[in-house]
């Protein structure tokens, strides 16, 4: 496995948010978890990329074990991850942030420059436009495109689909199957079940900080339970990541 | 998403605008003039109506200012090296010909400028180029500032009277121990975010201040007096004739340090404040700045993209005690005696005032912040009382008109349209992306 997350405990002060959550990753997959509000969808990515301590559990990356180590020094590692609510720098230039993305690396960067602007064109048009001045989904677009940028061995991706229009959505989602096609395993975290389901190989249902199911993603689609709380009015529903925050 | 916040945002997110309407770069001085009344109403329209009026005719008096302010900044852009070296050097010679009476008659008419010129006006203004280090590039939110300049005149005082060590020898000791109490505070703190971290530091400056005020060893509420002047550096005295006279000049000791005249003083602050710009212009140009405008916009991202974040913040504090402290030093080497009183919470406000005021992050600007923060009150010392009101209520309409600052940098003018981001937002995390939703949906 690539990635391993063992029986992680993590807590806001008091507040335990993961009560022991348990996830692999396997080279070249795409994995999702999905989950309500509140279930540690975000916290989960969070403490995969270092941005939140975790209290007890381990997380193993290439067989090394990364638990303790600090934020930046895991993106060497190669975790990359897209964070939630895009997370782009608003005030440099597309360009100024996918330079950013290529921060720790050295190097020659355009043949980089040239894969992120070949997946999204878009971004090669608004090159020297501010970040912050973009559509949600440009932005989505370009944090996706600065992660990218730091050559990820695992892409982390947090609600790629969030405030987006349901064409985006379908758009970005085609776009993250094509970045795993070139060889890139990714972990997505999503609020709207339907897509992610469809995109993923494998998948994780999170309830208050615990997985309560994990399975092939096709067989999640087909399962009643989830059906029920998740995919809700079925295929085609609007998304409601709108106001998740 | 609420009319208000649509109108405001609206004009650089939906597409049916041109994303750069208000920054057009190709537009000369008479288009921007031509803009002014249309723009006011424009401005006035997110007011609610009984405010309409007030903010629209303001809006038409600073119009000008505002115009002739991003017309300079286009035209300052464009320039090569040559014109810019050529700004710089005049730049310079008006600062070494400020301190003659001619000016200070008009600048000054009820304090003596020369000193005025030395502290607060040179004083705030280095103080400023050392908080926007914190506030205006790292994004940290500090309101215990003068904490670091208390450590400096702490450190001229006690090394220069008790040690007798003379004051190029504390300079570089003051600025060292600064940036360490810098580090000090920091280590600990910087974990902080946001407002949690501006009561921190806001607590550390009244710590030092408390801590004078009960030490013995630094002569408690009393302080510490016969700190030593700088020894001369040279007893030259500038020539009879003109175009001294003129200047009102003539027979001035520039690097002569006594108790009479300020204006020796002055240019050793000059200097400092010289100095501390090359240094924050070349920083903010190279690695270490983009990793500051990284943390500032989004903590977390810069994380992400392997930005020892905490380890920029630690030395963004770092560098900006050291300027505090540099600024520490000089001031308590003229003043000649020091009282903790002399460092109160205040004084850390009223820097950041400027350094908001100006437009935190771009050096010009936050100076030009420091320098009305100075001036404006001794200029109108003839109001008495009244004057701290009227400067309230300069800043608090200077605010409401253009939150971004007097000369503001670019990149803080679209941090600020973004509503997220370090001080773009003071420290309080506002929601971005949902804000954005329905420009979203409407595509």
């Amino acid at each position: 496995m690539l990635l391993e997350v063992k029986d992680i405990h993590v807590h806001y002060g008091n507040i335990a948010a993961l009560k022991g959550v348990t996830v692999e990753v396997g080279e070249g997959e795409i994995v999702t978890l999905i989950g309500a509000n509140g279930a540690g969808k975000t916290t989960t990515l969070k403490t995969i990329s270092g941005l939140r301590p975790l209290t007890s559990g381990s997380i193993r990356f290439e067989g090394r074990d990364i638990s303790r180590m600090p934020g930046h020094k895991r993106l060497l590692a190669g975790i990359g991850q897209a964070p939630e609510g895009r997370g782009i720098f608003p005030g440099m230039t597309v360009l100024e942030n996918l330079y950013m993305g290529a921060y720790a690396r050295k190097g020659n960067l355009d043949k980089d420059l040239e894969e992120v602007f070949e997946l999204f064109p878009r971004l090669a048009e608004r090159k020297d436009q501010p970040g912050g001045t973009m559509s949600g989904g440009e932005q989505q677009m370009l944090a996706i495109g600065r992660a990218l940028m730091a050559r990820p061995k695992v892409l982390l991706l947090d609600e790629p689909s969030m405030g987006l229009a349901p064409m985006l959505i379908q758009q970005i989602f085609k776009i993250i199957e094509e970045i795993n096609r070139r060889g890139t395993t990714v972990l997505v975290v999503e609020q709207n079940a339907q897509q992610a389901l469809q995109l993923a190989h494998r998948a994780y249902v999170l309830e208050t900080g615990r997985v309560v199911k994990s399975a092939p993603a096709r067989d999640l689609l087909d399962d009643p339970e989830v059906r029920a709380a998740y995919l809700g009015t079925g295929a085609g529903a609007a998304p409601k990541g709108a106001a998740q925050g | 998403m609420t009319d208000n916040a649509n109108t405001k945002t609206g004009a650089v997110l939906t597409k049916e605008a041109p994303p750069a309407a208000d920054n057009d770069n190709s537009r000369g001085l008479g288009g921007r003039f031509a803009d002014i009344v249309p723009r006011a109403r424009r401005v006035a329209g997110n007011w609610p109506a009984p405010a309409r009026p007030v903010i629209f005719g303001l809006n038409v008096v600073l119009g000008p200012l505002v115009a002739l302010s991003d017309a300079f900044h286009d035209w300052w852009v464009r320039q090569g090296r040559a014109a810019r070296w050529a700004v710089y050097g005049l730049l310079i010679l008006f600062a070494l010909v400020l301190p003659s009476d001619m000016i200070g008659n008009v600048m000054s008419p009820h304090t003596e400028w020369q000193t005025l010129l030395f502290f607060p006006i040179g004083g705030y203004i280095l103080l400023a180029i050392g908080l926007n280090v914190v506030v205006g590039q790292a994004g940290l939110l500090d309101l215990g500032y003068v904490a670091f300049f208390a450590v400096g005149a702490y450190a001229m005082a006690i090394f220069g009277k008790y040690h007798g060590w003379n004051f190029w020898e504390i300079l570089i000791v003051g600025v060292v121990i600064s940036a360490l109490s810098g580090i000090v505070l920091g280590a600990p703190t910087l974990r902080l975010r946001g407002d949690y971290l501006a009561i921190v530091t806001l607590g550390f400056g009244e710590i030092i201040r408390i801590a004078a005020q009960n030490w013995d060893y630094v002569n408690g509420p009393n302080g510490i007096s016969g700190i030593p002047h700088p020894p001369n550096l040279s007893d030259w005295e500038i020539p009879e004739g003109q175009p001294w006279e003129f200047l009102g000049l003539a027979g001035m000791k520039p690097f002569t340090y006594g108790a009479l005249d300020g204006r020796p003083y002055y240019y050793l602050m000059l200097a400092a404040i010289i100095a501390s710009i090359i240094f924050c212009k070349r920083l903010e140009n190279s690695r270490v700045g983009r990793s500051w405008a990284a943390i500032r916009e989004d903590e977390d991202a810069a994380e992400l993209m392997g930005v020892p974040t905490f380890r920029f913040k630690l030395g963004a504090f770092a560098i900006g005690a050291a300027i505090g402290g540099a600024a520490g030093v000089v001031y308590a080497s003229q003043a000649t005696s020091i009282i903790p009183n002399n460092f109160p919470f205040i004084l850390s406000a009223t820097i950041l005032a400027a350094v908001v005021l100006g437009g935190s992050g771009n050096l010009p600007g936050v100076m030009v912040g420091a320098f009305l923060v100075a001036w404006l009150p001794e200029y109108f010392r003839g109001l008495a009382e009244y004057r701290i009101l009227i400067f309230g209520l300069a800043l608090v309409v200077m605010m409401a008109l253009r939150p971004e600052g007097i000369l503001p940098s670019r990149r803080r003018q679209a941090e600020l349209a973004e509503g997220t981001g370090g001080m773009g937002a003071l420290g309080a995390e506002v929601a971005g992306p949902g804000t954005q939703a329905a420009t979203e949906g409407a595509k």
